[in-house]
């Protein structure tokens, strides 16, 4: 028997249901974890890893655009904290709110690269992020960024209020994606990204959907950013715009499946474990046994692992 | 004196660099009439289409829906203001279900509210894939749902391309009696077609195109009498 309308209703509210459950498991599981385990800045990776990678998700699974210079808005972020702290001698929370303001307004200054598609873009992005950069790290700026020297905000510093922050920005973006995966809008944002011509002819206005992902996907990278910032206190601008951020926010999504809820957190979960497992334990060994796993995934489940199930019509939260 | 017509073309012209594939088209279609776009491949038919539907930007000429002139309107603006189109491949929401894809319509395109998405799905026979994803479907099934989607928007102008290539005599009957049922309902609709036999079933009257121009206007029993209708679909020179 097919489905009716009530009969769709009662499942959506079921899916709405089990993926918020998920993400509140995955929130409060990181927030126990900090009383248990004693490496708070590993912990504090994760929960900023789970957050990236599902920011990504926002502008990737929903409308097919791959950032590499996803890690620019991070870096955006974290300035735009380091900024408003340093010289307005604002609160921490204040600088939040900058941090989020300023991968916006870049965000907003970017918007003509969702004119580009696939390795086009990709690569524009990187390129956009590395000119942030170099603006930043700019020795004759040293007065406003600080330069290459590095930004020191020991006065903010407060390790257990920005870890908690980071959960809250966590929570913030799964129950983004949660929306988005059971809401009409993502449903519009994942027409468009099937098809962006038919999403026109079935009254979707594209720019506006692309528009609004990409400053969601943004917002959540810059709010990382930021409680990056707030968390570590002391960093360099490489380490802000390092683009390893964005390269393992990509493939922590890839690996576990992009447009799911479940699948960057496995990503982040499986993969960022084993870098810190090997990568502790026997780092000549990281390197290799990280390429390996890449390598398997791409030739055998290009879908993530998530594929494994949805391959056999066995819906993945 | 004759009502003003829902869509009227007049000298439309599309240049793709020095390739003129609209020439200078016109025409013009009443509510609840069918009007078959018939012509040789390259002739210009879907590039029709597309300009209507605010796919590519005319570089000349007028087109004016409803007494407005909508060039250079955005489609997904002319989706809510009653235009729709269905595609010659068709273009499914390949990862969503079926349900979803006319449910993405049926919100963005501003149906009238309670609008019935099962009801909808149930007369073009496509409730029982309702939960499936589309990509499961057949080439015929995805067309309906083309279809489907389009009806979703209750568009008053609806463009159907090449709907009918591919199915089989019997989808073939079922498409024109939905498309005819379609227009006795007040829909106005615009076929491009090859199946002269489809168009024969569907249409009041055809616009026979070559070259990007039109050059017969008249029913299809008309056409198939005229010298230079047999020409150009037959061979022995090239009009214009």
């Amino acid at each position: 028997m097919p489905d009716t309308g009530a009969e769709a209703r009662a499942k959506l509210v079921r899916r709405v249901i089990l993926d918020t459950s998920i993400a509140a498991v995955v929130v409060i599981g990181m927030g126990v974890a900090r009383g248990v385990y004693s490496n708070e800045l590993m912990l504090f990776n994760f929960v900023m890893f789970l957050a990236l990678a599902q920011g990504l998700n926002i502008i990737y699974g929903f409308t097919g655009y791959l950032p590499f210079g996803y890690v620019g808005f991070y870096g955006a972020g974290a300035y735009g904290f380091s900024l408003v702290v340093m010289h307005l001698h604002a609160s921490a929370l204040v600088g939040m709110a900058a941090a989020a303001v300023a991968a916006l307004v870049l965000a907003v200054i970017l918007l003509p690269l969702l004119r580009l598609s696939g390795a086009y873009f990709a690569i524009a992005s990187m390129a956009a992020a590395q000119a942030v950069y170099e603006v930043v790290a700019n020795p004759d700026l040293e007065n406003i960024t600080k330069g290459p020297y590095g930004v020191s905000l020991s006065d903010v510093f407060a390790p257990a209020f920005s870890y908690y922050i980071a959960l809250a920005i966590l929570a913030f973006t799964l129950l983004l994606v949660v929306w988005l995966r059971n809401s009409r809008f993502g449903m519009s944002l994942q027409a468009i990204r099937d098809d962006s011509v038919s999403a026109a002819m079935a009254g979707v206005s594209v720019v506006r959907g692309r528009t609004i992902a990409w400053l969601l996907s943004a917002l959540v990278a810059g709010l990382v950013g930021g409680v990056f910032a707030w968390h570590i206190s002391v960093f360099y601008p490489d380490t802000a715009f390092d683009l390893n951020i964005s390269i393992f926010a990509t493939v922590f999504l890839l690996f576990g499946g992009a447009t799911t809820l479940c699948g960057p957190l496995l990503g982040v979960f499986i993969l960022y474990g084993i870098y810190n497992v090997i990568g502790i334990a026997v780092p000549q060994y990281f390197e290799f046994t990280y390429g390996a796993l890449i390598v398997l995934l791409v030739l055998f489940l290009p879908n993530g692992l998530v594929s494994l199930l949805t391959n056999r019509g066995i819906r993945v939260p | 004196m004759s009502p003003e017509p829902l869509l009227n073309v007049e000298g439309l012209v599309k240049r793709f660099g020095g390739f003129r594939a609209l020439d200078g088209v016109s025409f013009h279609l009443n509510p609840g009439e069918v009007l078959g776009l018939v012509g040789p491949n390259g002739s210009g038919k879907t590039t029709c289409i597309n300009v209507i539907c605010g796919l590519y930007a005319a570089d000349g000429g007028s087109v004016t829906y409803n007494g407005r002139s909508i060039v250079g309107e955005k489609s997904h603006r002319l989706v809510k203001s009653g235009i729709n189109r269905t595609f010659q491949s068709p273009r499914p929401f390949l990862s969503l279900t079926v349900r979803e894809n006319v449910e993405v319509a049926a919100h963005y395109g501003d149906p009238k509210p309670g609008f019935d998405i099962d009801a909808l799905l149930a007369l073009l026979e496509l409730d029982s894939y309702a939960q499936r994803p589309a990509a499961e479907l057949n080439s015929a099934q995805q067309k309906t749902l083309d279809l489907a989607r389009a009806m979703a928007t209750e568009p008053r102008l609806l463009l159907v391309d090449e709907l009918a290539a591919g199915l089989n005599p019997a989808e073939l009957s079922r498409m024109a009696d939905r498309l005819r049922a379609l227009a006795d309902g007040g829909m106005a609709l615009l076929v491009v077609e090859h199946l002269m036999g489809f168009i024969d079933k569907v249409t009041d009257r055809v616009v026979v195109m070559a070259a990007g121009k039109e050059f017969f206007g008249g029913t299809l029993a008309d056409a198939t009498r005229d010298p230079e209708v047999i020409r150009v679909f037959l061979g022995g020179g090239h009009h214009g």
